[in-house]
């Protein structure tokens, strides 16, 4: 191999030696798809708040009935109330892109034809409610 | 890039992740974040609820349900710090932050979760 064969194929995500323009560090406010995209990342921040937030309901349940009551306690207070509002509805976003997109990341087929984008939405959106009635029907009751 | 390699993993995942918020955070997140603490529906007792999540299944749907989305966040804030804030300097630094982070939050549900009872 040749030494310059080797330079064509060596590649780093950061070319010191490119010019590039910087761009403010608000380039997602100028459009609305933009904004859309952004948000739809950002919704990645309440699924983690949320993670976290069962985890530590979690930990309360190791520690005992009283620290489980005081977690309890906690959910109702005014702080809480908010944040899991708003984290509620990014959740819901989240959900909502990640199902319209599916057509897009997975092409399902039906002898050789494509399934229409709606239906394999649509199915997704049908699974949802039934996964959350079980879901909600499970942690209600408890065992 | 440094985690070439693992990218294809890392995005399995991401995706995976991003599945399993989104067909089960809302419901979970209703619950416990508007249902329970504002008396629309009734919050299973503390026995109760121990009861639930100590079964071996129970188990294991908390930490798939819990540690796959922290990748999801991962893989998602990673890039929107590296693109959004334009730090392409620090491509390592966020990418080891961001995985470190959701290795250790399942590392903690994994470990809270084994020694329930």
């Amino acid at each position: 191999m040749s030494p310059m064969s080797n330079l064509a194929h060596h590649h780093t995500a950061y070319h010191p030696r490119w010019y590039r323009r910087r761009m403010s560090v608000w380039w997602w406010l100028k459009d609305r798809a933009y904004m859309k995209f952004v948000v739809r990342e950002l919704t990645s921040v309440f699924v983690a708040y949320f993670a976290v937030l069962f985890l530590w309901q979690i930990r309360a349940v190791t520690q005992g009935p009283d620290a489980y009551a005081q977690f309890m306690g906690r959910l109702k207070t005014p702080l809480f109330l908010t944040a899991n509002i708003v984290a509620f509805l990014f959740v819901l976003y989240h959900t909502i892109t990640w199902f319209n997109l599916t057509p897009t990341a997975m092409v399902v087929r039906v002898r050789g034809k494509r399934v229409p984008d709606t239906i394999v939405a649509g199915s997704n959106y049908v699974a949802w409610l039934i996964v959350s009635v079980i879901v909600a029907w499970i942690f209600t009751r408890g065992i | 890039m440094t985690t070439g390699r693992l990218t294809p993993f890392l995005w399995t995942l991401f995706s995976a992740g991003g599945t399993i918020a989104a067909f089960l955070f809302p419901v979970h997140l209703f619950l416990i974040g508007l249902a329970f603490p504002l008396g629309w529906l009734e919050a299973p007792s503390y026995e109760a609820f121990r009861l639930l999540i100590q079964h071996p299944v129970t188990r294991l749907y908390l930490f798939a349900l819990i540690s796959l989305p922290l990748f999801h966040w991962a893989h998602r804030f990673r890039y929107t710090l590296y693109d959004g804030l334009q730090l392409y300097h620090l491509t390592v630094f966020i990418a080891v932050l961001c995985y470190g982070a959701a290795l250790g939050g399942s590392a903690a549900a994994a470990y809270m979760l084994w020694n329930l009872r």
